[in-house]
């Protein structure tokens, strides 16, 4: 088996409650408002104060740093995708993950382990087959892999050709791998609360001000607060928010499901996906494996999904990797993701002036966390949308330009 | 896993069911005269309250017949289900 690249824990980051300020009673007024304080909200008002010099800025939570989605992930790090804008701002992202712990200063675990997408049938192969050479196309670095090739790589995966989703193929980016979400949200909270961005949590916002279609400022529960310009990044609440500002997005919130195992030895080092019998797998530094599938089918809010879903996932990872077996789920949870039509993400202006939305980005945002904020900074900053940003505005559901990702997202995304 | 009301067979379980999004949804009436806004409106703006929503399922694994019930995207609870093409229940806001 390939060695294992571990980093190990000699300097661990301080305390999380030594971090930033806890206890910030909001200014009456900022130049930026970031509603939600998950990755992709840390992450847009660091690069708001690094790249623009904009440091009058507050991110409001309602509730706790990264208690959504950035704290539930599965920490899936790639840029495979199919389309070139796609490419463009998920290989970009990926560019600012291989700096970012130098440059923000903090260990994350980021680990280009690698990352492989599995075919199952001769459509699997070809659709698979498709998508790498669009990735060479795009210079994104990909390479296909033969199930020989895949036991080299991952010597658990059941390769026989007698089960019920033979393994016939795989794409693999060495590139692309997985890091440690919890230590990102805090690099990027540290950064951008050591530049002067005030990080208000318990602070949820429950109106907007808009006068003749231009954006004054938000209500909260700790009263209203000024602003020049407002961004939305909450995720599955996007569609609460939009409804509170007057528009319409084209989002569905649904539970997804993911989980975890007890400690184990190391026996996978790299990330495992397959759309086809629905699974993604990898395995966390201290030893867990990390596992992931599609939503549940409804719409929700409940950050809670079903067990049959979980089952599932759970059936298809032992079918693929009968050593799996044995092991003991540890526990289980949901997060709200907000689905788009065509799978990609809605970055830009909205009908109401300086009111900027970042959303949409489904079952698959983590890997987007610098990429998303580095854009969503432009935008807001240079109050147009950013070249890489430009191609996911909410106009073109009615351009009919859509970025139809979900054949290449698969289950995985 | 819900525990959904099917007005046809009674409660099921989630999985003999599809889920069919927000109910309601009427085809254009008149198709020709419409914009680009109001298409993407009609193809791709679907509802997503945090609370009561009247939505569609299908019982492909029992009478595989489509029907509309409410129910609450914050706490999972459902109120009545009805067929389609009769009177809507309240919501039960």
């Amino acid at each position: 088996m390939a060695s294992m690249t571990r980093r190990r824990s000699a300097e661990l980051p301080d305390h999380p409650d030594f971090l930033w300020a806890t206890d910030i009673t909001p200014k009456k007024a900022y130049d930026v408002i970031i509603i939600g304080a998950g990755g992709h909200g840390l992450a847009t008002a660091y690069y708001l104060a690094k790249n623009h010099g904009i440091t009058n800025v507050a991110i409001l939570e309602k509730g706790w740093l990264a208690g959504g989605n950035m704290g539930r992930n599965t920490t899936i790090i790639r840029s495979n995708y199919l389309w070139d804008e796609s490419a463009g701002i998920y290989d970009h992202s990926l560019k600012l993950w291989e700096n970012l712990e130098e440059e923000v200063g903090y260990e994350m675990f980021f680990s280009q382990r690698g990352v492989m997408t599995l075919a199952h049938s001769v459509s699997d192969v070809r659709s698979k087959q498709r998508n790498y050479y669009a990735n060479y196309v795009n210079d994104v670095d990909s390479v296909w892999l033969t199930p020989e090739e895949i036991k080299e790589i991952a010597p658990i995966v059941n390769i026989s050709e007698d089960i019920r989703y033979p393994v016939m193929g795989a794409t693999y980016q060495a590139r692309g791998g997985i890091a440690k979400h919890d230590w990102v949200a805090w690099g990027f909270a540290k950064a951008a609360a050591d530049m002067g961005v005030d990080i208000i949590q318990g602070c949820e916002v429950t109106g907007f001000n808009i006068v003749d279609g231009k954006i004054q400022g938000v209500k909260t529960n700790r009263g209203d607060i000024a602003a020049g310009k407002v961004g939305m990044v909450a995720a599955g609440h996007t569609s609460v928010l939009a409804d509170m500002a007057g528009f319409d997005v084209p989002l569905q919130s649904r539970p997804l499901q993911a989980l975890v195992s007890e400690l184990l030895e190391q026996v996978l080092d790299t990330v495992i996906m397959s759309g086809a019998v629905h699974v993604y797998v990898s395995q966390a530094h201290k030893g867990e494996l990390v596992m992931g599938a599609g939503t549940d089918s409804y719409n929700s809010y409940a950050q809670r999904g079903g067990f049959h879903v979980v089952e599932h996932q759970l059936a298809a990872a032992c079918e693929l990797f009968p050593i799996f077996e044995r092991a003991h789920m540890l526990r289980t949870w949901g997060g709200i993701v907000d689905i788009s039509p065509d799978a990609s993400p809605i970055i830009g202006l909205t009908p109401v002036e300086n009111l900027f939305i970042n959303s949409g980005w489904g079952t698959g945002g983590f890997k987007a966390t610098p990429g998303s904020g580095w854009v969503m900074a432009a935008t807001i900053a240079n109050g147009e949308p950013d070249k890489l940003a430009k191609p996911y505005a909410l106009d073109r559901f009615v351009s009919g330009h859509l970025i139809d990702e979900h054949g290449a997202a698969g289950v995985a995304h | 896993m819900l525990n959904i009301p099917c007005p046809y067979c009674g409660p099921r379980d989630e999985t003999e069911f599809h889920y069919g999004a927000q109910a309601h949804v009427a085809y254009p009436e008149s198709p020709k005269d419409l914009t680009d806004e109001q298409w993407a409106k009609f193809v791709f703006i679907k509802s997503n309250p945090k609370g009561w929503l009247a939505e569609r399922w299908v019982h492909n694994s029992g009478c595989r017949r489509w029907f509309n019930v409410w129910r609450n995207t914050a706490t999972h609870e459902f109120g009545p289900s009805y067929k389609p093409f009769t009177q809507q229940p309240k919501s039960p806001a």
